[in-house]
């Protein structure tokens, strides 16, 4: 890790971006005590997958200020935010310095180790709507000044979507700008499932923080929990038994195919299919059967643990597998003579809401929607954990980065993820499903990111730990944010129902984005 | 006339639990006795109404996906009349609150309570509605939705299975049917 000051971090930054460092995989705000406020940014290049990791860090606790990247990677944009948001560190030359997922009158900043919760009580007053913004902007004396930013003018037409709407899958919020049908622009409004996950992990320990993962993107609950035991066991030096690299990696390749079985479903409901929503909800109840005969849970399942897995496979784990792939592949077929010819669905599909690839990249939109632009960006085969280095698999890519393209990518991925289970399902070892490990397990001194692809893009998991049974900081990589940002892209031409067509698409889960 | 207990069809009576609660609503109205043709108007109405109680499509994290588990192919909420799921409150006749309720959206729950119209039910799904649940430590959740509506039945879990659903959506039936709709709404239980 390169620890770099203030004053010449983004010289630094933009440096490394014109090395050919475009992925901005993960950006976290840090509170490092008396060692000052800051922000950890890992790196990635989609040319050679090279990782580097930089940090930064400004004494001023009373008005934190560091330089904005929002210029060299678009992510920034939303994750900035969110480092102002908790952190309170203001982002000199950021467009747009709102908070991202707390109200406008929050006091404090809820991350800081500072901060006082007493201040804030729950309040039941309405939210009023925002048209302006502010951003701070560095005058050549070096003093900032706080200037006015007009989002939406007083005379535009603007329609609120959500919270509570059915298309948004869940609590997000959008405020478009129309012309007629045509969308001028979206402005997002996130955190109204934001739980605090990232904060209360911080006074958990670490078998108790697996137990929030599940919760933050439920239908990826498996890939979540994955990647926090791998980084856990990084951290620790332990290595797990083949057995369980085998478990994990048929349970994620299910789950896999259960999200996309969900995402099938809700998307055809949106645009009107419901018999296709009946097929896939009775579909996905098989891969639940499966799941509950292990684990005992349904939709969430504490399966990982540190070390291992819960409990052994179910005696007849591998037999109901079988029978369930042998039962989708022909079902498949018939989803895409149900939905995928249909003229309606190609109508609403095509060529709607094209996302670049050097957008995607640069908003670091991974998963099937990164796919889908023609960016190979699958963490299995980026960086191979668990099993993915010794099956063969073909990572789904396609170029044409609309809503239709995003759709396919998700469908033939069904398909691989059912030749991954082939591939394995006969041959898991023998061993035990768990490692000992200590009672109370005491992280060294360090910090350690690993990720995984999730459902919808790669998961991953920064942790910080000083020796403690507590980790000082852990921060998840959410798969939606990238997703939810690139919207006000994506949408702006469209017509207001494509808005649905490509909600639906990019997939996100709210729970994740806000965490 | 007299008020009956509430049944379900094909459920025995002594299967349910919560029985007393509802037996206790039962003495009250029967002790203030009601008249014939009003009371045989009032079974007639809370037989339709209690078997077809539309829910509002609320769901804000992973309780809701149970929540839609329960309406499709396996489970069919539709079985019992709760297929109707609406998207606006005004046609809603109950708020089922699927997930966890943050600062945040506390507001904007009770406003779509308010935009309800009477009478309305609010059914607690799971751990996060009841209590908090595994956010309880948590500085942006609300700690049940019941510090700020008045909640019918509670379903426990995390999340519930569809069985709980259905079970407690029944509950909210039963309780639905021993309403008496002319002459004042009797939804609480009185003070002991
Ligand atoms: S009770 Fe559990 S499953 Fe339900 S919303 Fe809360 S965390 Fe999710």
């Amino acid at each position: 890790m390169i620890t770099i000051e203030p004053e010449k971090i983004h010289k630094a930054l933009a440096d490394l971006r014109s090395e050919g460092y475009d992925f901005l995989r993960s950006l976290t705000g840090m509170d490092w005590g008396e060692e000052g406020l800051g922000v950890v940014y890992h790196l990635g290049k989609t040319t050679t997958g090279e990782n580097t990791v930089v940090k930064t860090a400004t004494l001023n606790r009373e008005h934190p200020e560091l330089p904005s990247v929002c210029d060299l990677w678009k992510a920034a944009e939303f994750n900035e935010r969110e480092v102002y948001d908790y952190f309170g560190i203001r982002f000199i030359g950021h467009p747009d310095m709102r908070r991202l997922y707390l109200r406008e009158d929050w006091v404090g900043h809820p991350f800081r180790k500072d901060y006082d919760e007493s201040l804030n009580p729950l309040r039941m007053t309405n939210e009023e709507p925002d048209d302006v913004t502010h951003h701070y902007e560095e005058l050549p004396d070096g003093s900032v000044i706080k200037k006015r930013e007009v989002i939406f003018d007083q005379d535009e037409y603007i329609i609120n979507i959500g919270p509570q709407h059915p298309a948004t899958h869940g609590v997000l919020r959008f405020r478009v700008s129309l012309e007629g049908e045509i969308i001028k622009k979206l402005d997002v409004h996130c955190g109204y499932i934001h739980r605090g996950i990232e904060k209360m992990c911080e006074s958990l320990t670490y078998p108790q923080t697996l137990a929030l993962t599940d919760r933050l993107d439920y239908l990826a609950a498996h890939h979540n929990r994955h990647a926090l035991c791998m980084c856990i066991e990084k951290a620790l030096g332990l290595e797990v038994s083949e057995r369980v690299q085998y478990i994990r990696t048929i349970m994620d390749e299910l789950q896999r195919i259960d999200s996309h079985l969900l995402f099938f479903s809700c998307l055809c409901m949106d645009l009107g299919a419901l018999t296709a929503f009946f097929y896939g909800f009775r579909d996905r109840e098989k891969i639940l059967d499966i799941f509950e005969a292990t684990t005992g849970g349904r939709l969430i399942q504490n399966y990982n643990t540190i070390g291992g897995v819960q409990a052994d496979i179910a005696p007849d784990f591998v037999k109901k597998v079988k029978e369930f792939i042998a039962w989708l592949r022909p079902t498949l077929k018939e989803y895409h003579e149900v939905f995928t010819g249909n003229i309606i669905a190609h109508g609403r599909l095509d060529g709607v809401g094209v996302l670049s690839r050097e957008d995607a990249i640069s908003f670091g939109a991974t998963g099937g929607t990164g796919r889908a632009s023609g960016w190979a960006c699958d963490v299995r085969k980026r960086h191979p954990y668990a099993m993915y280095s010794k099956v063969d698999f073909k990572e789904i890519i396609r170029t044409e980065g609309d809503c239709f393209a995003r759709y396919m990518v998700r469908m033939d991925e069904i398909v691989e993820s059912m030749n991954i289970i082939e591939q394995l399902i006969d041959n898991i070892p023998e061993g035990s499903f768990q490692e000992k490990t200590k009672a109370i397990i005491k992280l060294p001194e360090g910090s350690w990111y690993s990720a995984v692809e999730g459902s919808r893009g790669e998961f991953g998991v920064y942790l910080e730990s000083r020796g403690d049974k507590y980790p000082y900081r852990l921060k998840f990589r959410s798969t939606g944010l990238p997703l939810v940002s690139i919207m006000d892209t994506v949408c702006r031409g469209a017509k207001i129902a494509d808005l649905i067509a490509i909600g639906g698409t990019v997939d996100y889960v709210v729970p994740d984005i806000d965490r | 006339m007299e008020i009956k207990k509430p049944t379900i069809k094909g459920i025995p009576y002594e299967e349910w639990k919560n029985n007393d609660y509802l037996e206790d609503m039962v003495r009250q109205l029967n002790e203030n006795g009601t008249n014939v043709v009003v009371g045989c108007l009032d079974d007639l109405i809370n037989w339709g109404r209690s078997n077809s109680l539309w829910p509002l499509t609320f769901a804000t994290s992973c309780c809701g996906i149970e929540f839609m588990a329960v309406g499709a192919a396996r489970y069919d909420f539709a079985r019992f009349g709760f297929e109707v799921t609406r998207a606006s409150p005004r046609q809603a006749d109950m708020i089922m609150v699927a997930g966890t309720i943050t600062h945040k959206m506390a507001p904007v729950l009770k406003r779509l309570y308010d935009q309800m119209a009477d009478p309305k039910y609010v059914v607690a799904v799971g751990g996060c509605a009841i209590c908090g649940g595994p956010f309880k430590k948590s500085y942006h959740v609300l700690q049940g939705v019941d510090k700020i509506l008045p909640v019918d039945v509670y379903i426990p879990g995390c999340p519930p299975r569809p069985e709980a659903l259905l079970y407690g959506m029944m509950q909210l039936q039963r309780k639905v049917k021993l309403e008496k709709f002319f002459g004042g709404v009797n939804r609480k239980q009185d003070k002991e």
